[in-house]
């Protein structure tokens, strides 16, 4: 007999379990790594020696990282959820399935019926890792995070693909001041929903459900949600104590059933740990960041000449110039004299809610200031700019692109390139003409951010601080790639599998923040496309080495201000300063001392969005401010009404078409994908058949989750997605025939080289046929057809609906289809048409107009949501891609033009070109890969023209804080330019 | 409109033939070997690129969209880094890229070369475009019909040497023993294309299978067989599917991998389908047709052949592939690999290799529906499939994508009884764990 020894090495912990000869389990331990995996692995062992000494033992070990380990002390490998299963089968073996979340992975097996294991692959959402990150952003332990999530009311909605899209839906709900009770709840049903989504795939979580690893042990808030989400009972929701340990647990059962000639005595076992030979592959390294302190030093003297005067708040006497940055994750503050030198700075964590630290901020500047100095005038900008702004009387809000532009301004007036990178974004703009000519934003996606790396720093052990500067020396920085945060945890797991030190590891992440910002944010082919002068802000920069690679990977010099973290509070001051007012409303002395806050959620009712609202109410403020909405309707601002929107027409004119009512038969419709665009033509052809035509619901968040559970692909597109919820709704409505075509081409608009649709638009039927279990209850139409070719569809279309539609005529099908064709010609004439009367108000009125460059699908409100009444609210006229498209033949681009909705956008950006007071924003479904190919080509089209390029990426995420800020710049953008060819 | 951005086609004019190096990237080594040295023999110095290192996908994340398709990503990568190096004139250098036409993103990616061409100087690079359907023309790079016969010959001979070698590599006792087989008759089909015995196929196949049956092999371990669907790049090309092969090999798996002839017939028989679906078609079709006809063949031959040996696995015949997808996508699914991937999953499962990985960049659109949309009926339908669908991406950690096939390969093991684990049931319910403990 033989001890059997089960290693799991795990992406953050080290989990061991040792069994005897009557396959007891007489130790076990859990224990975070810190990334030391071999190091902790023998230490620990060898710290086993009295238990282990004189027995034969069977190891085997297993995990994410635990294969190097296997690989190094040649010990047997079993891979972790084919353990689990086994360890599963042997001690609770009613089990029908497990979900296992660990520190970076997440698995799902089904053991009945079709075994099925499952992992998170190349995404690590809703994983404990998430939970981690999103416990920080709060600044808050897991512990406390669970303790919050009992006493929540509101579950607001957060994005759960991604920890990365989770974050930025959660930090506006903390910058708006929702209840840190109803986010912690919300983080984990982000959690679940991705386990349902990411994991199960289709395939129903039911029966007695096992729930294992460290997060679903210890978080009892979790454990809750899973249990109600899934409908689950006491009973066959199973939480062991022993959930961490399964892991390893499954790895001794393995190990029992290897050959006897594969035991190995103690004394062998701590000599092949200790075996320090580092074979197998390592991720490739780069060279130190500073190959000497000599070189470090003259880099430090370089930037320190780059600083702010300091001048004694204590003696100063005169006025003074408040500027509030209240960022994402820290909130900054600037006090200036009348030329602009320094008079009281601070910088500090907002722990997601910038007003405690204002009020004791300004309280504290008001008493410094006293009788002598007087703040004549205070703006704020940033992600709270409108929060704070109504919480202490501040004159202004500055949007934080134009801030940041006058605060660089200020230090160098040839600025032609700014980047700033802060918590949890990327802001950088390019500066023509004295003007901010494009700005850059990064889109639902923060890899590469200041709050990545200190998170990262935190759950290896460091401060920010000591991390960055263990950096500076690193003999061998990793070379983590350039891509999302998510990636870059599995690389950097796949370096400390490697043995890499946390200096190489965290020089490897700053050049990855580097690299982030310029490849994935900016796309820069070289240094010269940045500019000559640039200058880098945003607390991240504060961070040497990141300072370091950025000045590498360009190969140039760059500005970096002593002041690099408050740029934004500090171009608010001189903003303050330029835009003085009579009298400052600055919240007072007396005022500050006695400020309160309360914030309750509530749901607008002003349209159909149905936005999720904060209202706060302040002491001394008799009007509550309303944050959360996404236009101005729901803030009590009506000004928007009225002005052109076609996005909203068109959504209109198909959500609202008539339909018939018929004896013949009754047919269902999905309005999703290629239906926004059909469906006049479906609508008439099926009326002239007489046929009863039920259209799906509106698009909405509870129809989206209605099929949410049938989707094999999560990393399919939002609109893609939504079929599954439209399909479903058709079925509960008791329809018994749903007509949803293939559609590989679409219609030739003589502006493309061919027709096609996209390949998601053109065969998301058969996914839905392959993967709806209820289709087959009914009957699912959805054959290959093009309406391209009149005759050609004439000829088949008797064929399709034969079955469907009893004694169907070849000519009523003639008759049917010369009604659809009509339709549709008059739904084409109408959208241009009234493109020309909203082109023609904003002529004779003087107003702005964008074009938005999009998919028929992207009129739904669901996935738009709301970007076009945040663009009337800010008084723009708003017509869509096709009420222009036909105006210009063929054009030349540099890719193949040969999908007839993408096509219509090049023509579109062809005549925003060509017109003044008129800009074009792009919106792109994250996932679309076609659009990889068009947003360049736009992008060129517009930039070659002298216009500026905006592209939105929009997903399941509600929040509209970016696009907003986005929307803000480009208003303020074009207002600039005027003036300077003025 | 004119527009001042838009980039002129550098013309391979007859004159480069002579001076020009084509760089190709790799993508079959078998056959993009074999290929290259045909146009060698017609007078093109034509290379195929053989680097393999993590600059290429750096080029390639500088050069194009990060979010354009890994392949294209690899593809432009790899030339990009190739004209940088050095070893290349650039003035005096073409690249010849695959072209395929339809409604994926692929078609695209000559563009997409040309673009990044552009972005990093080298403007007076020619870029070919190798492509049957009359996309591109170029003066300077004609095929003629000897040309023609001899490439579609060299298709036939790849296909089968890949074919025959994956079956042998995992059991050789001496390590190397197939490659260098395989490289043997690389050069004695060259030698034979020089005259017009090259045509005998029959003859030529038997030689192979002979040869390879020779060689000294161990087939008493029972080894998992492992099929590889996927997306055409990734399936095959080392450099993006992160030496796939090599690792099952090294697993202890056999790789079963389906030639490049079905890729070919597939995009053939979808002119056929387009008649039938959509009545378009007119005098091409039956240029198509006559082609289906002479591949099916062909292809039959070559079956015929190697069961008549009696050692080898033949592959399976395409006419039985085209309607192993029938119930699950209709084929009008002809974007990227279309019905074909769904129906090749199928056919490996019928022909008893349950285990599959199927390779697909991330965020591909057409594998939205056709692989990972079709898994769940697959597996509905055949409980034993056992289906892993890894993507590649130039930030996908390979740790990660090995994880993945591992566990396909542990599941794998089990279904075949070489695991060496056992169940207990235990039937106490959730005490059990209690017990466990001394």
């Amino acid at each position: 007999m033989s001890y059997k020894l089960g290693i799991d090495v795990g992406s953050t912990t080290l989990k061991t379990v040792v069994l005897n000869d009557d396959d007891k389990i007489i130790e076990k331990s859990y224990q975070r790594h810190f990334s030391k995996v071999r190091e902790m692995t023998l230490e620990h062992i060898s710290g086993l020696s009295s238990l282990l000494r004189g027995h034969e033992l069977k190891v085997a070990v297993t995990g994410s990282a635990g294969l190097g380990i296997s690989k190094n002390a040649r010990l047997e490998f079993v891979q972790e959820v084919f353990a689990t299963a086994g360890a599963v089968k042997r001690l609770v073996p009613q089990t029908d399935v497990v979900i296992e979340l660990g520190g970076e992975d997440a698995k799902i097996i089904f053991l009945k019926g079709t075994l099925e294991e499952r992992m998170n692959g190349t995404c690590a959402g809703g994983t404990g890792a998430f939970i981690d990150q999103m416990a920080t952003l709060l600044d808050i332990t897991a512990d406390e995070l669970d303790a919050l999530s009992f006493g929540y009311e509101k579950i607001y909605p957060i994005a759960s693909r991604c920890g990365v899209f989770a974050k930025s839906d959660i930090q506006p709900l903390l910058n708006q001041g929702a209840r840190k009770e109803d986010i912690a709840a919300s983080i984990f049903q982000a959690v679940v929903d991705q386990t349902i989504t990411g994991l199960a795939q289709g395939r129903e979580i039911k029966g007695n459900v096992l729930f294992l690893g460290g997060p679903l042990s210890f978080l009892k808030g979790l454990q809750k949600r899973f249990t109600n989400v899934l409908g689950l009972t006491q009973k066959n929701a199973i939480f062991p104590a022993m959930a961490p340990y399964f892991v390893a647990l499954g790895a001794a059962y393995y190990a029992e059933g290897m050959p006897g000639g594969a035991s190995l005595t103690f004394d062998e076992l701590v000599l092949r740990l200790s075996d320090t030979d580092e074979a197998g592959s390592r991720l490739e390294s780069m060279p130190p960041l500073f190959e000497s302190r000599d070189e470090y030093e003259r880099f430090q003297s370089r930037h320190a000449k780059m600083s702010v005067l300091n001048r004694d708040i204590d003696t100063y006497q005169g006025k003074a110039y408040l500027g509030i940055d209240a960022g994402s994750t820290t909130t900054k503050v600037a006090l200036i004299d009348d030329t602009g030198n320094l008079l009281y700075k601070h910088y500090v964590g907002n722990a997601g809610n910038p007003l405690p630290v204002l009020k004791e901020q300004i309280g504290r500047i008001r008493k410094l200031c006293g009788d002598k100095t007087v703040i004549a005038s205070a703006a704020v900008t940033g992600y709270g700019e409108e929060l704070v702004k109504a919480a202490f009387g501040v004159d202004f809000g500055v949007v934080e692109t134009s801030a940041h532009f006058t605060a660089a301004k200020h230090f160098n007036p040839h600025v032609d390139f700014i980047i700033d990178i802060g918590g949890q974004d990327i802001k950088c703009f390019t500066i023509k003409d004295g003007a901010v000519d494009s700005v850059i934003l990064n889109e639902a996606c923060s890899s590469g951010c200041g709050s990545f790396i200190e998170t990262f720093a935190k759950s290896l052990g460091y401060g920010i601080a000591e991390f960055a500067e263990l950096a500076l020396f690193a003999k061998a920085p990793v070379d983590l790639g350039s891509r999302c945060t998510v990636f870059m945890n599995s690389s950097v797991k796949q370096a400390q599998k490697d043995g890499a030190t946390v200096g190489e590891i965290s020089a490897g992440l700053a050049v990855s923040v580097i690299k982030n910002a310029l490849y994935k944010v900016i796309r820069a082919k070289n240094a010269d496309e940045l500019g000559s002068n640039i200058v880098v802000q945003g607390g991240t920069f504060l961070n040497d080495a990141v300072l370091r690679s950025f000045e590498r990977e360009l190969g140039r010099d760059v500005i970096r201000l002593s002041i690099s973290e408050l740029m934004g509070a500090y171009g608010a001051a001189l903003y303050a300063m330029e835009h003085e007012p009579e009298a400052s409303g600055l919240i007072t002395a007396e005022k500050i001392a006695a400020f309160t806050h309360t914030a309750t959620p509530a749901v607008c009712k002003r349209c159909t969005n149905k936005c999720s609202l904060t209202v706060n109410a302040f002491s001394g403020s008799e009007k509550p401010f309303i944050s959360g909405n996404k236009c101005e309707l729901g803030a009590g601002n009506a000004k928007a009404a009225g002005l052109p929107n076609l996005m909203r027409y068109k959504y209109e004119y198909i959500s609202n078409y008539p339909l018939h009512d018929g004896g013949r038969a009754t047919i269902g419709i999905p309005l999703a994908l290629n239906m926004y665009e059909n469906l006049p033509f479906w609508a008439e052809f099926f009326k002239s058949l007489d046929c009863t035509v039920v259209l799906s619901a509106q698009s909405s968040r509870e129809l989206y989750m209605k099929g949410q559970g049938t989707i094999p692909s999560d990393t399919v597109c939002y609109p893609a997605k939504l079929v599954h919820g439209h399909i479903e709704d058709l079925i509960q409505k008791g329809v018994t025939t749903i007509f949803y075509p293939c559609m590989s081409y679409n219609f030739d608009e003589g502006i493309s080289d061919n027709c096609f649709n996209c390949p998601v638009v053109a065969y998301y039927p058969e996914l839905i046929k392959a993967n709806m279990g209820n289709i087959e209850k009914i009957r699912f139409v959805s054959p290959h057809l093009s309406l391209n070719d009149q005759k050609a569809f004439i000829n088949k279309a008797t064929g399709i609906f034969k079955d469907v539609i009893p004694g169907l005529s070849a000519s009523e099908v003639k008759a049917a289809a010369k009604k659809g064709y009509d339709a549709y010609r008059r739904f084409r004439k109408d959208m241009i048409l009234q493109g020309e009367t909203a082109l023609k108000t904003a002529r004779e009125k003087g107003l702005k107009v964008i074009v938005i460059a999009s998919r028929p699908y992207h009129v739904d409100p669901e996935i738009n949501h709301g970007i076009d009444n945040l663009l009337t609210s800010l008084g723009f006229v708003i017509i869509t891609e096709d009420c222009v498209s036909h105006l210009y033949d063929k054009p030349m681009l540099n890719v193949l033009n040969q999908w007839t909705y993408h096509a219509r956008m090049y023509n579109a950006a062809r005549f925003v070109a060509q017109h003044d007071n008129m800009e074009m924003v792009q919106l792109v479904s994250f996932g679309c890969g076609i659009d990889a190919v068009t947003t360049d080509e736009v992008r060129d089209i517009l930039r070659e023209n002298g216009k500026l390029y905006t592209l939105l990426k929009i997903d399941e995420i509600k929040n509209l804080g970016a696009a907003k800020i986005r929307m803000r710049s480009l208003l303020a953008a074009m207002i600039e330019r005027q003036g300077v060819r003025i | 409109m004119r527009r001042d951005g838009v980039i002129e086609r550098v013309a391979f004019t007859k004159e480069m033939k002579k001076t020009h190096t084509i760089l190709v990237p790799q993508m079959l080594p078998i056959h993009f070997d074999l290929i290259a040295k045909v146009f060698k023999q017609d007078g093109y110095n034509v290379e195929v690129l053989k680097t393999d290192h993590k600059g290429i996908a750096e080029e390639g994340l500088q050069s194009v969209h990060n979010d354009t398709c890994y392949p294209a990503l690899l593809v432009i990568g790899q030339f990009i880094d190739a004209l940088k190096s050095g070893k290349y004139d650039a003035d005096k250098t073409a690249l010849l890229i695959t072209q395929t036409g339809g409604g994926c993103r692929a078609s695209n990616y000559i563009y997409l070369l040309r673009k990044a061409l552009v972005k990093n100087g080298f403007t007076n690079v020619p870029v070919l475009s190798l492509n049957f359907s009359g996309l591109e023309k170029n003066s300077g790079f004609k095929m003629s019909l000897r040309v023609f016969t001899k490439i579609v010959y060299s298709l036939l001979y790849a296909d089968f040497l890949m074919c025959i070698s994956n079956q042998v590599i995992p059991y050789e006792k001496t390590k190397g023993d197939a490659k260098a087989l395989v490289e043997k008759w690389t050069e004695k089909l060259l030698n034979q294309m020089e005259t017009p015995l090259f045509v005998r196929l029959s003859r030529n196949y038997k030689a192979i299978l002979n040869d390879f049956s020779n060689i000294e092999a161990d087939r008493s371990a029972k080894k998992v067989k492992v099929g590889i669907v996927g997306e055409i790049y990734l399936k095959y090309a080392p450099l993006g599917n992160n030496n796939l092969e090599e690792y099952l090999v090294s697993e202890g798996a056999e790789v079963v991998n389906s030639g490049l002839l079905d890729f070919v017939m597939y995009c053939v028989y979808n002119r056929l389908f387009d008649k039938k679906i959509y009545g378009t078609g007119g005098m091409g079709y039956l240029g198509f047709k006559l082609a289906a006809g002479f591949l099916v063949k062909k292809q039959r031959q070559m079956v015929k052949t190697i069961k008549g040996h009696g050692m080898f696995t033949a592959p399976a015949d395409f006419e039985k592939v085209v309607t192993m997808s029938q119930g699950y996508v209709d084929h009008g699914v002809k974007m990227g690999e279309g019905w074909l991937l769904t129906a090749e999953m199928l056919e490996l499962i019928h022909s008893g290799v349950q285990n599959i990985i199927s390779a697909q960049p991330f965020g591909c659109l057409p594998n939205h529906i056709i692989a990972r949309g079709m898994v769940r009926k697959i597996k509905d339908n055949f409980p034993e499939a056992n289906i892993v669908a890894v993507d590649y991406d130039p930030g996908a950690s390979r740790i990660n994508q090995e994880n993945r096939i591992k566990l396909m390969l542990a599941t794998a093991k089990l279904n075949m009884g070489v695991s060496q684990l056992k169940y207990e049931e235990v039937p106490e319910i959730h005490e059990a764990e209690e017990k466990v403990f001394a």
